[in-house]
């Protein structure tokens, strides 16, 4: 018995120890301030505790159907022309509502065959359908324009994290919001500027690729270069700063020079992605819109590693900052690749991402905004949390009053509870928030529940003459049922409220259930340990302080 | 101490009060929802803007009227916030003025009705929305007033916030830097800078689609945590036994929305979780009180289940009063000194735990043995149909 009951509380205070140490981890110092950093670098504050802003957007995700049905258009036009198939009209009736349908009119019907052939060898991602007055339909596979959203959703998510990234914001979220809406959760904590953000987040960032002259090589500076070009730039030319992912430790201000129109600006950038060259080789496929890639299949044929021209070299500038340089291989029209051997697994992927996330895909809506300023956040926090802890010192004294010496269990069962419940906060990395400070509160207000129950139905053995050890033990085994299905039943709903729920609410039901279950294991088992200690320090008949 | 001791109170005797009690406060929220203030949905599920305005001064209530209809915020109505002392009024917009092609166009309108007379060319350091650390940062090191390296000023940009946060976002002037950062600086910022008599300290903007979907969230939440408890109560005791504890949570559900609706205060969306904990509180009021139905009707094999009903409630009685009393207690200081934004939040668990507590005694028992007599009655009236349960109306609810 006596063994038993000291491994008990061995594993108690094992168990305490490890959610201390979630809440604490190993603080740096032992005073206040070291204890309270110690504390806010494992629990982290929520938005509305810490200030920061809570943004929903919308992707306009029809934009990008629209976009890449405009280049079927161009595309279809091009090949029906080279097949010498005559045609009224190729348009989209309704880009408002219907961005995947495009509209064929008056290709005589001899012509039809050829229609399917082209359709089926040049779009895949197509169905054709005939209607009425020879008009064809030309409508995107649903799964395509599915696929198509979807993608363009991950793309503003990447783009906006890049964009987020730079502006140094500490553990931002950002998230779609909800399955299947094309909605984007974004919150930044602790930001104080939201207006700023908002307007880069929602901005395109500009992205160009221009021609590198001087054999695609950089001068260490820009002093260096303008010497070597004899202190004038040639007209049609500028220096442009490498960005530092370029730099080299020997030049880390190293310019090029390239040229000052763009040959692609970020707008004409539809897709990139990263694949793999002829030899196997990492690099980064784009496609352009259809007016660019004409553009620059005519820039990219005379200037090539075939060709004569040593300035075969591209340039990919975001925000007036070379990101990478490239040489061009072959010409390339609408889609191609940026290759070279350069590129690792991880920069063709990082380029690729660049290159998407400069150009966002669509436009941005604003649905939600909730700022909430440092200084409302920090009213917000000391109100919440002084509200908790005069509710839980008046708890705390109450049940000391009411039940004297298994008082004590309550408080210890009630202030492990707590103590568990916030080491489990620190340990997964979740979020205080404001309604989790209230799930806290209800969790003290179950625990007590829990105690009520035991103390009452002991005290009910009691007064049928029942020894105090068997009506410890009686009194535990009544109300285990009772607390059980109260447990249950509120974990139920709880865990429905994190399906169902989102942001704050789903932070209450996470600290809601593990409270519950913290409160299981307390308010049963260690108080029955204390219990038991008690007991087996009293005589024979001695009565129980309750 | 003890409170309570063998207590015999004859509660299913009081049913018809508890009825009328109860049809009293649900018949007066349900009419106040129909027709007086309706259910007052918070900005969360109708949308629309809230802008929380601290002002250096008390704010003279008049002049902000006359600046946001100069503005022609005609719709814009506004309140004070918390204590009269903190200067603090918050102004809403309509759902209707509230687009998602612009979501934030309604606050920049509010801001911009408020400033009066901006300098040309400065910022408001007060209005936190653009001006933050980096706008700090960037115009002390352009202006470079210490001849000190950037670095030096990026610690200065985080003292001048920390100040503005320390005055709760409102600066009355930019001198107040003084004797934190250094003359020099004060006098670089007030180039750039300028502080007007308010500050922004935070904004709800929801546009209607967010609402709608927030909307369907909501009842799709308490409709299945009703549901899954249901099912739980079915597998743990009998079906009457969870449509009885199912029909108290949904009367305490109801009465909870009617108060808010009574009271005109608008339900946000840490009131929905309030409401849910609620439901998951009242739950375990009357599972407390069915479990111990469920034991004595195993021991008092030959009451009636009305007695066996009124003994358990008695018997549970004092764990009941205690258990609410000391969550009343936690909840009560949340309501008193939890602040403005747990408000609606305390208001809701305040009315739910009483209305609970009330519910599982006075709702879900006298529930319980109605559906008996009316189940011994109807087949003492048919015998022939069910002979099998002629004799054994009792036992069922026994199982």
């Amino acid at each position: 018995m006596q063994k038993n009951l000291l491994a008990k509380t061995g594993l108690i205070i094992a168990i305490l120890l490890v959610f201390l140490y979630g809440i604490f981890g190993l603080p740096k110092s032992f005073n206040g301030d070291g204890l309270k950093a110690a504390v806010l670098d494992r629990i982290h504050l929520g938005l509305d505790l810490k200030g920061g802003t809570h943004l929903i957007l919308e992707v306009m995700v029809n934009d990008a159907v629209n976009a890449e049905t405009d280049r079927a258009v161009e595309t279809l036009k091009d090949e029906l022309q080279k097949a010498h198939i005559t045609f009224a009209d190729i348009s989209k009736p309704d880009p408002q509502n219907q961005p995947e349908r495009v509209e064929i009119k008056g290709v005589s019907l001899d012509a039809v065959s050829q229609l399917r052939s082209i359709v089926s060898d040049r779009f895949r991602e197509y169905d054709l359908a005939g209607g009425a007055n020879n008009t064809w339909a030309l409508v995107m596979k649903p799964t395509a324009v599915a696929d198509l959203k979807n993608r363009t959703v991950d793309q503003s998510i990447e783009a906006i994290r890049t964009r987020v990234d730079s502006l140094g914001v500490s553990e931002p979220v950002i998230q779609r919001n909800g399955m299947g809406n094309n909605q984007i959760l974004v919150q930044l904590p602790g930001v104080d500027d939201p207006g700023r953000v908002k307007d880069i987040i929602q901005s395109t960032a500009r992205l160009e690729i221009r021609q590198v002259f001087n054999a695609g090589a950089s001068y260490p500076n820009e002093q260096a270069a303008m010497q070597a070009l004899g202190g004038i730039l040639p007209p049609g030319r500028v220096l442009m700063p490498g960005a530092s992912i370029l730099a080299t430790q020997s030049s880390p201000d190293q310019v090029y020079l390239v040229a000052k129109i763009p040959v692609v600006g970020g707008t004409d950038i539809r897709d990139a992605r990263p694949s793999t060259d002829e030899q196997g080789r990492p690099d980064v496929s784009f496609n352009l819109t259809a007016a660019a890639g004409q553009k620059f299949a005519a820039f990219t044929s005379a200037h090539n590693e075939s060709g004569a021209d040593p300035d075969h070299y591209l340039a990919v500038v975001l925000d007036n900052k070379i990101r990478e340089v490239a040489s061009i291989k072959t010409e390339i029209r609408d889609t191609g690749s940026i290759s070279g051997g350069g590129f690792t697994d991880q920069s063709a992927k990082d380029l690729a991402m660049l290159l998407r996330s400069g150009a966002l895909p669509a436009s941005l809506h604003y649905l939600t905004e909730r700022t909430v300023g440092p200084s409302l956040g920090a009213d917000s926090i000391r109100s919440g949390v002084k509200a908790a802890i005069a509710g839980l010192v008046a708890v705390l004294i109450f049940m000391l009053v009411y039940y004297r010496g298994a008082g004590i269990n309550a408080d210890v069962a009630l202030i492990l509870n707590l103590i568990i419940l916030l080491g489990f906060m620190g340990f997964s990395s979740s979020v205080l928030t404001l309604p989790g400070i209230a799930g806290v509160i209800l969790t003290v207000g179950m625990g007590v529940d829990s105690n009520v129950l035991i103390f009452e139905r002991i005290r009910e053995e009691l007064r049928n003459n029942k020894a105090p050890a068997a009506a410890v033990d009686q009194g535990f085994a009544r109300a285990w049922t009772t607390i059980l299905d109260t447990h249950v039943t509120t974990i139920v709903s709880a865990i429905i409220l994190f399906f169902v729920g989102s942001g704050p609410v789903r932070g209450f039901a996470v600290t809601l259930t593990f409270g519950l279950l913290a409160n299981l294991f307390t308010a049963v088992f260690v108080s029955r340990v204390i219990f038991d200690a008690v007991l087996s320090r009293k005589q024979r008949g001695e009565a129980l302080s309750i | 101490m003890e409170f309570f001791r063998n207590t015999n109170i004859d509660f299913l005797g009081k049913k018809w009060y508890f009825l009328g009690f109860s049809l009293i406060f649900s018949v007066a929220g349900i009419l106040s929802m129909l027709f007086w203030h309706g259910i007052p949905l918070g900005v969360d599920f109708r949308g629309g803007t809230l802008v929380y305005v601290k002002f250096a001064h008390p704010p003279n209530y008049g002049q902000i009227r006359s600046m946001l209809d100069h503005a022609a915020l005609h719709n814009a109505k506004f309140q004070r916030l918390g204590d009269p002392s903190a200067n603090e009024v918050v102004i809403s917009l309509d759902e209707k003025d509230t687009k998602e092609t612009d979501l934030s166009k309604g606050k920049n309108q509010i801001i911009s009705a408020l400033e009066t007379n901006p300098p040309q060319g400065k910022q408001d350091l007060n209005n936190s929305d653009k001006v933050g650390f980096a706008a700090v940062r960037d115009s002390l090191v352009t202006r470079d007033p210490l001849h000190a390296a950037p670095a030096e000023y990026d610690r200065i940009a985080r003292q001048v916030l920390d100040v503005l946060k320390e005055h709760g976002g409102v600066l009355n002037s930019i001198d107040e830097l003084k004797g934190v950062v250094p003359d020099a600086v004060v006098d670089a910022l007030k180039q750039d800078f300028y502080t007007s008599d308010f500050g922004i300290r935070g904004a709800d903007i929801v546009g209607p689609q967010v609402g709608d979907q927030l909307k369907r969230q909501a009842r799709l939440a308490v409709g299945f945590s009703l549901l899954g408890m249901l099912v739980y109560l079915w597998f743990r005791f009998e079906l009457i036994y969870g449509v009885a504890a199912v029909v108290a949570v949904f009367h305490d559900t109801l009465i909870t929305v009617g108060a808010f609706s009574l009271t005109n205060q608008e339900i946000s969306l840490t009131v929905i979780a309030a409401i849910l904990t609620l439901v998951g509180y009242s739950m375990n009021d009357t599972i407390v009180v069915f479990d111990r139905i469920r034991e004595n009707v195993k021991l008092m094999r030959r009451e009636s289940l009305a007695e066996i009903v009124n003994r358990s409630i008695n018997q549970t009685l004092s764990r009941t009063i205690l258990t609410s009393g000391l969550t009343f207690l936690t909840v009560l200081s949340l309501y008193l000194f939890g602040g403005e934004v747990l408000r609606g939040f305390s208001f809701a668990l305040v009315v739910g735990i009483v209305i609970g507590t009330y519910s599982s005694i006075a709702v879900a028992a006298p529930m319980l043995v109605a559906y008996q007599e009316w189940r011994v009655g109807r087949s003492a009236r048919v015998p022939v149909s069910i002979p099998a349960q002629a004799g054994k109306g009792k036992g069922r609810a026994k199982a």
